[in-house]
């Protein structure tokens, strides 16, 4: 897999808006940004109330996932390009959820929304209709996707990337410094974990760094290439970015995303938990 | 705010005597040659220079971090022009910034 095979620039979408077959998809949390401007023709996906569960702490099922695809007029064989807001954490998110229910062509806009307007590009308020399509989603891709007890059971084998920031993961902070820190459940980091913030993966537009770059962050961090790697966050989505570096652009194929993250890990009782910095 | 919410909040002014509740609030405005700037991609930087986290800056220009006391700069990137301003948070409180942009 190469970085084309996952990524496309901003120029190249914007030659792309009308390709039949490829499908524009804005994925945010705060879906008022969308509201007021979108790149034309992109269909509006609301992470909390698409793609998450409406009642159990957990995404849509795959009925669930096919019924939405298919409303916003996706099919099989589209073309995916998501794209969103936060340096495309939601997007990433929705990228990884694409793969584990098994859509082939999908593909992250490097930079995400943030570069599409440093760039300075269009934006659209237009309303976008498709037609709608028959989706056929494949069972869950468990090999992308870790859950708590595998977690536990993998410290001191596997690798362990904690995403959040460095006073996140020491304990210093319960929450990304742009949030209220009001949280209940205790601050800390699965022992052994590798800190490695997101953002690091990242150049200041939001485009991700290059692939060399990438493999030697990791080794310096001390990333253990032999092994079987978990990357975690708070609730899943910055760690899907590191999924991402390190599943699709780096190619290593024992990585999953650990989407209870540390909301569920620092919930849990009698779990083995560290304190401070690496 | 929930706590299964990991975006960052649409943002708004904080006045001098913002109820704080006793954390470090680091706040202030993004402006350029015709005043606020709205849109700014603003990033908390800690002392190291590293990325903590993201905002995009209210209509009016406005942004706010929930940080610790320390050294941060912050950083805003706009389609004309970037621009950073630091500042020391001894404690609890509003500390603020102003960052122009050209």
């Amino acid at each position: 897999m190469s970085r084309e095979d996952v990524l496309v620039t901003t120029q190249w979408a914007e030659e792309n808006l009308d390709t039949p077959g490829v499908v524009f998809i804005e994925v945010d949390e705060d879906t008022t940004a969308y509201d007021n401007g979108h790149i034309r023709g992109a269909v509006k996906f609301d992470w909390r109330k698409d793609l998450q569960d409406g009642v159990r702490r957990d995404f849509v099922d795959k009925e669930g996932f096919e019924k939405l695809l298919s409303e916003r007029g996706i099919s099989n064989d589209d073309r995916v390009i998501l794209y969103g807001g936060n340096n495309n954490w939601f997007a990433a998110y929705a990228y990884w959820y694409f793969k584990l229910y098994g859509h082939e062509k999908v593909q992250l806009l490097d930079g995400g929304r943030k570069k599409w307007e440093l760039d300075g590009r269009e934006l659209s308020s237009e309303d976008v209709k498709r037609e709608p399509a028959r989706y056929q989603a494949k069972e869950q891709d468990l090999s992308i996707r870790a859950f708590r007890d595998e977690v536990v059971q993998a410290i001191g084998s596997s690798n362990f990337v904690d995403v959040r920031s460095p006073d996140e993961f020491s304990g210093k902070l319960l929450a990304p410094a742009h949030l209220p820190q009001e949280q209940s459940q205790v601050p800390g980091h699965i022992p052994g974990a590798l800190n490695v913030p997101w953002a690091k993966v990242a150049n200041e537009d939001g485009t991700f760094k290059t692939e060399e770059e990438i493999k030697e962050l990791y080794s310096d961090e001390g990333l253990d290439e032999s092994k079987s790697t978990i990357a975690y966050c708070r609730i899943g989505e910055r760690s899907s970015i590191a999924w991402f570096a390190l599943h699709e652009l780096l190619g290593y194929d024992q990585v999953k995303n650990y989407d209870g993250s540390w909301t569920e890990y620092g919930s849990l009782v009698g779990v083995p938990v560290e304190l401070g910095a690496k | 705010m929930a706590d299964d919410s990991c975006g960052a909040p649409a943002q708004e002014a904080t006045p001098a005597d913002y109820d704080t509740r006793g954390q470090v609030v680091l706040a202030g405005k993004v402006t350029g040659a015709e005043g606020p700037v709205g849109g700014a991609f603003v990033r908390l930087l800690d002392g190291g220079g590293d990325f903590t986290g993201e905002v995009v800056s209210s209509a009016d220009g406005d942004f706010r971090f929930y940080a610790a006391p320390g050294d941060w700069t912050v950083r805003a990137l706009h389609r004309s022009g970037n621009g950073e301003a630091s500042v020391t948070a001894q404690g609890p409180g509003v500390h603020q910034l102003a960052i122009s942009v050209a």
